[in-house]
């Protein structure tokens, strides 16, 4: 085939297990509880609904650039992604075994919605412990890394969850956040947002935005071996979780609210950080998007 | 007794005379446009409202559904597609009475209602050709309410990319002296091209707010899906490789975008580039660009435009058919006809479909029309010129001693729509619903007799060489599937048209189920046919992910 | 929801044991399966879980085609499914044995 080059075999596209097969050294991988052991949400039985083999999150070990790491992976086809009791035990379960193990970081391919509505508080306890045992793996000393790269991205309390590691790293097709277009638009109105506008929502969801203020790390071409390369890179390099840290943190933020807070669009933000032309930026591809937006980045202390 | 000749003429005249009396010039404010439909029309009158399935003179049925009951009323509307609210509010105030119509796509069950509550008579169902050849036989309108994209002083008009019906509403208006009236988004001192005539328009109206066009034939890749690609590969190895087809027509929908998007990578990797699809009688489907691109496209002509595909069809003259101003000139009545007789193919999604083959997208409370798809997807009877395709078609339909060709006209469903909906009936919906409105004929789309090749997951039933209705039924039910009509098959039956290759499974064209992946999609997002454009393709923001 | 099992019989065949696969997802019109090692040798169990009740016969159907193009004797087959169309289903089987079977890993 002639035509534009692909980077590889896409990221988006692929499912929760060949993700993070294909992010893991070769062959390396070890599923734990995996769908043979039938561990299916209870909730979702109860409701006389599908329940999925491993209620649709892969998690297990591994090794990335001959290091070992520890992994869990997201199927963002299965509700969403998004976060049942069962699910959010196996995320939580994962991280408590990092700190037993210690290994060289722990990688979370996120493709999700947030917390699975139909199981309500159990959802909600279980996002709330996978945060806490995000928190307490980084307290460790071992690195904790957000992949974003679905076509469901990352939202609710799993955008925190995100927004609580080392290090976060997007595709410009992947979004973050915590309350989604269609949900603003369901509670404050089309005149608030229009949802259907798919332009604007990846102006202010996408990765190309989250990189550019800072909350992710690095925007990647929706392939796999750019998220393995990228990931490879991080492995090891633990941000400190201390009280100066999370102060310095606070200030960045406070300073970026303080200059753009005052931002309409994602447009007027990028302008007011220092792009040139902003309009141009979604068209970029990230090598050229990178090259655009070098002087106006935010970088996170 | 002294006949006379210019009773026409002189109607003409006195309309033009009433609208010159209550202030009218050529060029019409925005909101006296009511005031000028009630001087310009009579009771009875034949109205043509344009409105085709992408450009609307939206403008002018609203002004039309604002005129008063009592001076205008019981009009008969001629229109190839019912797809604005107001097109049907006309007949709820009884400011329309008749309609003669193609398509109606969004008001399909508005539509039936008022017809089944007795407010609106329908005279036809037509396709469009048959529509337009109609306004030059015997619907003729006295006056036509059009849209086009600018006007010149002199009132010459431009239509843009989507110059769609125009031409023939407008021949076939001011050549009866019938009245034509246009909306316009703009008006400049210098036309790019002149594609209207100022002599043949009456009146000029800027519309305050530019006509809408619709972005129907894209197709975002991301939801095409495995079955689908199974399905392009058979067509692609069964049917294209196979009769060499080199000119033709695609509907609309996934099954024939996923086709569009093997041809760079699947029939590409056959050695099928030159050899299949290098002429097209096609809107400028997005998902065509990477055919384009790796060269197996010689030439597209249009019926309408797609909106984004501008900047990308002015910088590939060479392919479309463009103005000297760069901009593509569609004509849809010149593309049916091209789609009819000059092209070897034709391929469209059906709904449902007996077993004679008969196929039909009605259902019992829906009266969507037909569109262009029947022009296409019927044999050419009156076609003399012959293509290897067409030739190798007619000598396996036909024991006749008289050579004769065969149009291809291929139907490709999956044997369950959603909700496990069987596509495939014993009896089709077309029948009820032509119960309940009192129609003279069943809304068939596609005649069992011009199909000639069916295709779903299953394989391929090739109804050329079939030599009696019992035999086409049974090739039917042999790719039928797991519907009650494919559960009734008898399987030494199927497997005897299986030898005789009347009955094809993936396995016979070579093809494993376990290849159909989206990796074979030469592009999988609309971002990746931006990829392929060089950035010329500008996707409606409803279609972008970044 | 509703639960079937079937029994397909097969002669035995060289169905290699292998480590489990599980194709597809959950998901509306699709669904996932979940090949292993079967309890019986010469027959082929299946369970399926669908949203889409009363097509008991269908899957019965889908189920004796597949088994009588592919050697599954010895094999389990596990089936949560969304409401898939039997187009799908034969898709997903004919992929989850290519899988676990190494043809198509």
């Amino acid at each position: 085939m002639t035509g534009p080059r692909r980077a590889g075999p896409s990221y988006r596209e692929a499912s929760a297990r060949r993700r993070l097969a294909a992010i893991l050294d070769e062959g390396s991988f070890g599923e734990l509880l995996g769908p043979t052991e039938r561990v299916t949400s209870p909730h979702l039985a109860a409701l006389d609904l599908p329940v999925a083999f491993d209620d649709g999150v892969v998690v297990g070990t591994g090794l990335l650039g001959g290091q070992p790491v520890l992994g869990a992976s997201q199927e963002g086809r299965f509700l969403g992604g998004a976060v049942g009791e069962v699910h959010g035990a196996k995320l939580t379960g994962l991280l408590r075994r990092a700190l037993a193990e210690r290994p060289a970081a722990v990688l979370l391919l996120l493709d999700t919605g947030g917390v699975r509505l139909q199981e309500a508080n159990a959802g909600i306890v279980a996002v709330s412990e996978v945060m806490r045992a995000v928190l307490a793996v980084r307290a460790a000393g071992i690195p904790v890394l957000a992949l974003v790269g679905g076509a469901w991205g990352c939202f609710g309390g799993m955008g925190i969850v995100a927004r609580c590691c080392d290090g976060v790293l997007m595709s410009e097709e992947a979004r973050m956040g915590i309350s989604g277009p269609d949900v603003i638009e369901a509670t404050r109105g089309v005149e608030e947002l229009d949802a259907s506008d798919r332009a604007m929502v990846w102006r202010t969801w996408g990765g190309k935005h989250r990189v550019l203020l800072g909350e992710a790390d690095r925007l990647l071409e929706d392939s796999l071996p750019a998220f393995r390369e990228a990931a490879r890179q991080l492995v090891g390099r633990a941000r400190p979780l201390t009280l100066a840290a999370l102060e310095a943190e606070q200030a960045w933020l406070a300073r970026r609210l303080a200059d753009l807070g005052g931002s309409a669009d994602a447009l007027d933000a990028w302008r007011s950080a220092g792009v040139d032309e902003p309009e141009r930026l979604p068209l970029l591809e990230p090598p050229a998007w990178s090259a655009a937006v070098a002087g106006a980045r935010r970088v996170r202390p | 007794m002294t006949r006379t000749w210019d009773t026409v003429r002189r109607n003409r005249a006195a309309r033009l005379e009433r609208a010159r009396a209550v202030g009218h010039g050529r060029w019409v404010e925005a909101d006296r446009m009511p005031a000028l439909l009630e001087a310009l029309l009579e009771p009875g009158d034949r109205v043509c409202l344009e409105g085709n399935n992408q450009k609307q003179a939206d403008f002018l049925a609203r002004a039309l559904a604002r005129v008063d009951p009592a001076r205008v009323h019981d009009l008969h509307l001629v229109q190839s597609v019912v797809a604005l609210p107001e097109h049907l509010t006309l007949f709820e105030r009884g400011i329309g009475r008749r309609l003669d119509f193609s398509f109606s796509g969004p008001q399909a069950v508005r539509l039936a209602q008022l017809a089944g509550g007795g407010k609106l008579e329908i005279g036809a169902i037509h396709t469009y050709l048959e529509l337009y050849a109609r306004y030059f036989i015997d619907l003729t309108p006295r006056v036509a309410l059009v849209a086009a994209q600018a006007a010149d002083r002199e009132g010459n008009l431009y239509t843009g990319p989507n110059t769609e019906d125009t031409p023939a509403i407008v021949e076939a208006t001011a050549f009866k002296d019938g009245l034509v009236v246009v909306q316009v988004n703009e008006r400049v001192d210098r036309l790019p091209r002149v594609d209207i005539p100022a002599g043949w328009v009456d009146f000029i109206t800027v519309a305050p707010t530019a006509s809408t066009i619709e972005p129907l034939f894209t197709r975002d890749p991301a939801h095409i899906g495995e079955v689908q690609v199974l399905m392009a590969m058979m067509v692609i190895r069964g049917i294209y490789e196979e009769y060499g087809v080199q000119r033709l027509n695609h509907g609309i929908g996934f099954d024939t975008a996923a086709i569009e998007l093997l041809l760079p990578t699947y029939a590409e990797g056959l050695g099928l580039k030159g050899k299949i699809c290098s002429h097209w009688a096609l809107n400028p489907h997005p998902t065509l660009i990477p055919a384009v691109e790796s060269g197996f496209v010689e030439s597209v002509h249009s019926f309408g435009s797609e909106l984004g595909m501008e900047a990308y069809v002015a910088a590939r003259p060479d392919v479309f058919f463009t103005g000297h101003d760069g901009s593509l000139r569609s004509n849809r009545a010149f593309s049916q006809v091209a789609g009819h007789y000059a092209c070897d193919l034709f391929i469209g999604s059906t709904l449902q479909m007996d077993l004679a083959g008969n196929s039909s997208t009605a259902t019992k409370s829906r009266i969507t029309g037909f569109g262009g798809a029947p022009n296409m997807g019927c044999d050419a009877r009156g076609r003399r010129h012959a293509t290897p395709a067409w030739l190798k078609a007619g000598r396996e339909g036909s024991t006749a001693a008289m050579p004769r060709g065969r149009k291809l006209v291929v139907q490709l469903l999956e044997t369950f729509r959603e909700h496990m909906e069987p596509a495939f009936v014993e009896r089709l919906d077309a029948w009820d619903l032509a119960e309940a409105m009192r129609m003279e004929l069943p809304p068939v789309m596609i005649h069992g007799d011009d199909v000639t090749h069916v295709v779903t997951e299953e394989g391929i039933a090739n109804l050329l060489l079939c030599r009696s209705p019992e035999e086409r039924a049974d090739a039917i039910r042999g790719v039928a599937g797991y519907t009650p009509v494919g559960r009734s098959r008898s399987r030494s039956a199927v497997e005897a048209l299986r030898g005789r290759g009347i009955v094809r499974r993936p396995e016979d064209l070579g093809i494993a189920v376990g290849e159909a992946t989206r990796d074979l999609l030469a592009a999988r997002s609309v971002k990746e046919l931006v990829r392929w454009s060089g950035g010329l393709y500008d996707p409606p923001a409803r279609f972008r992910s970044w | 929801m509703e639960h079937l099992v079937f029994e397909l019989e097969r002669t035995p065949g060289p169905a290699p044991r292998r480590a489990a696969v599980v194709v597809g997802v959950v998901a509306s019109g699709n669904l996932e399966v979940l090949v292993e090692a079967g309890p019986f040798p010469d027959r082929c169990r299946a369970e399926i879980q669908t949203s889409a009740t009363g097509f008991g016969d269908i899957w019965g159907a889908v189920l004796a085609d597949f088994a009588a193009r592919h050697p599954v004797a010895g094999l389990s087959l596990a089936v949560n499914d969304g409401g898939a169309t039997p187009a799908v289903v034969a898709l997903r089987l004919g992929q989850a044995f290519e899988e676990y079977t190494g043809r198509n890993p």
